[in-house]
């Protein structure tokens, strides 16, 4: 074998060698230091599968998961719904010229960390805030309404800060769409909406689906928005990873929490890949 | 299960030899930081991360005091677990846990006669729990109530001389709960007419049904921040847990928030200052914490910029408005009446906190 065949196959290798370092140092190992915790007993250190048990069998932490699950999906819908014509409008609509301050402008909220968002964003919907202010002073209500430490709450946070990070995706997706796709559905006689039903929206779900899936993810790990905007009336997963840890410091059950929060990200992804055969693309 | 049959099992070994590694990674990374160092490495809650407090010692000392924030007592332990021995110096930790970091062999006894002892509120020595074996491992410095912080313009100050009030139809949604389940499960207690000393899994159901109640009436459960802010901006007009903490460092700008120890009682928090046996720096750590415990340094993390409580010197050096505020002269009332944190076994402390959820996820 020629030494020329030997450099070739090992430049691959040493340029990718500092990502796997890292993946390996900073993702598998405290991975599978996880993983064995999971699998151990508080205060002992022998085996068990307890600490998965208890999820199954304790209501309260089953309902966490639930909880998670329909906040992840109402914040993804959502923010789908809403982020798909800003994208459009910021793709077709706003001049060429225009578009990198509009994107700036979409991009400032990820300029602001969660927690000062979050405050802000309990300034605004509590009882005293912006929002009853305004109802109350325009005599539209005569009680403030019930819209900080709720579900509602949680729900504006997340979609305040995930719409942005969609309509970037699908802003993305749209600006790769040649517009001979379009002209061609026209010529074939299709209007505007079954263009964009049958030719646009079909080519712009990849897209979607990895802003959706990145909302996913973000969404169902985030510790901070529920815990200042939802009041704690209801418990989500990552609240719960946390209440094991403060006063009592039971790594293994909050590892196991985390391994089944990771496992249902997983089956999101495997979902989101076999769906749109992503991983083909 | 004993140390000793812990560490021959396969599992173990594998899961503390990539703890090691993952913890010597971390250390490696943070190696720069530490080297620079400085003298004195405490972990501490937060209110003794304010420069009034600290820099007067940096300064009467030539000494940088380093210090990492943590909350509750598992989390620091899991700090110092995964820290090399000597890294830290002095440690704040719940006078009611100081036992658990001298089980694992973490405290260094302190030299009573070298403490202001004789200056303390007698009640808050703790000595139930800071003083193990004979020996004394921590040194309450400051103490407070859980109990019912309120607006006194919103509610009937009469009201909140009973812990009934905060289940009654009247304060229905004005009703704030802190977050942290051994204070406010002490609360409940005190409120079906139980001792929180002597709570057993017997007393479980009940319990729970008065936390249900409560969080019947509740629009939030919140910590420290939320719960603070809550109270501050009137979206409640009444905190379960909240004592002189919430209140106290608020009065400047709401004068009307103020705190109550109804007739059933509060609970008694406590914080202790310890130091690690593994302390390079031993001679500095006691110096701190005589230091803190000084009329000076009382006074200073009393007044804390992240929440306020009672020094547990007699002696702090406190203005007569900051006693005004703290309710100083009442501390001796407050105590006779006061009852100590729960303290639950590990198993205890476990149905507790899955209690605490239950109510959590009630609606």
């Amino acid at each position: 074998m020629s030494s020329a065949g030997n450099n070739g196959r090992a430049l691959p290798w040493a340029l990718v060698t500092p990502a796997l370092g890292w993946t390996l140092l900073f993702f598998v190992l405290p991975f599978i230091a996880m993983g064995l915790s999971s699998l151990t007993v508080h205060e002992g250190g022998s085996f068990t599968l307890s600490n998965y048990s208890q999820f199954f069998t304790n209501p309260s932490y089953w309902q966490a998961m639930v909880n998670s699950l329909q906040v992840t999906a109402i914040v993804t819908v959502v923010s789908v719904l809403l982020a798909y014509p800003f994208a459009w409008i910021l793709a077709e609509q706003v001049p060429e010229r225009w578009q990198r301050l509009a994107l700036m402008l979409a991009v400032l909220p990820f300029w602001t960390s969660y927690v000062v968002r979050s405050y802000s964003w309990l300034l605004v919907l509590a009882q005293n805030g912006v929002i009853n202010r305004a109802l109350t002073g325009s005599a539209l209500i005569t009680e403030p309404l019930q819209l900080a430490n709720t579900r509602f709450a949680t729900v504006t946070g997340f979609v305040h800060f995930f719409v942005m990070l969609l309509t970037l995706t699908i802003f993305a997706n749209l600006k790769q769409l040649s517009p001979s796709y379009r002209k061609a559905a026209a010529d074939l006689g299709a209007g505007p909406v079954r263009t964009f039903l049958h030719v646009v929206l079909p080519l712009t779900l990849p897209g979607i689906m990895v802003g959706a899936f990145l909302t996913f993810v973000l969404c169902i790990g985030d510790y901070i928005t529920p815990q200042i905007l939802g009041g704690n009336n209801e418990l989500l997963m990552p609240q719960l990873v946390m209440m094991q840890i403060g006063r009592r410091g039971d790594f293994p059950l909050a590892s196991a929490l985390a391994i089944i929060l990771m496992a249902v990200v997983t089956v999101a992804y495997l979902a989101c890949a076999r769906w749109l055969k992503i991983e083909r693309a | 299960m004993s140390m000793k049959s812990a560490s021959m099992n396969p599992l173990s070994i594998l899961k503390s030899r990539l703890r090691t590694a993952c913890a010597a990674t971390a250390l490696l990374l943070a190696a720069g930081g530490i080297a620079q160092a400085a003298d004195l490495n405490a972990l501490i809650w937060c209110d003794h991360s304010d420069p009034a407090l600290l820099q007067p010692f940096e300064q009467a000392n030539n000494v940088k005091v380093n210090v990492k924030e943590f909350e509750g007592t598992g989390a620091g332990l899991a700090i110092v677990e995964q820290s090399q021995p000597g890294d830290w110096d002095v440690m704040v930790i719940d006078s009611i846990d100081v036992p658990r970091g001298v089980e694992k062999g973490l405290f260094e006894p302190l030299p009573e006669d070298k403490l202001p002892l004789a200056d303390m509120f007698p009640q808050v020595k703790m000595d139930g729990s800071t003083v193990v074996g004979g020996k004394r491992y921590g040194i309450t410095e400051k103490f407070g109530y859980n109990t019912i912080g309120y607006n006194k313009t919103k509610v009937d100050p009469a009201d909140m001389q009973s812990l009934a009030s905060l289940t009654s139809d009247k304060y229905k949604g004005k009703v704030a709960i802190y977050d942290y389940y051994l204070p406010v499960i002490g609360m409940a207690a005190l409120a079906i007419g139980k001792k929180t000393a002597d709570l057993t899994e017997a007393d479980l159901p009940a319990l729970k049904a008065e936390l249900l109640k409560m969080k019947a009436n509740a629009k939030l459960v919140g910590e420290v921040t939320a719960s603070q802010t809550a109270l501050a901006t009137g979206e409640v007009d009444i905190l379960v847990g909240g004592g002189e903490w919430v209140t106290a460092g608020l009065a400047k700008e709401n004068p009307a928030l103020d705190f109550s120890i109804p007739k059933e009682g509060a609970v008694l928090w406590s914080q202790s200052l310890a130091m690690f046996k593994d302390s390079k720096n031993k001679d500095m750590a006691l110096k701190f914490i005589q230091y803190i415990m000084s009329p000076e340094g009382q006074a200073r993390l009393a007044t804390s910029s992240c929440y306020w409580g009672m020094p547990s010197n007699t002696k702090a050096a406190l203005t007569d408005d900051q006693k005004k505020v703290l309710r100083f002269d009442e501390q001796p009332e407050f105590l006779a009446r006061a009852q100590a944190y729960p303290a639950p076994n590990a198993d205890l402390d476990k149905k507790m906190q899955d209690m605490w959820t239950e109510m959590l996820q009630a609606k």
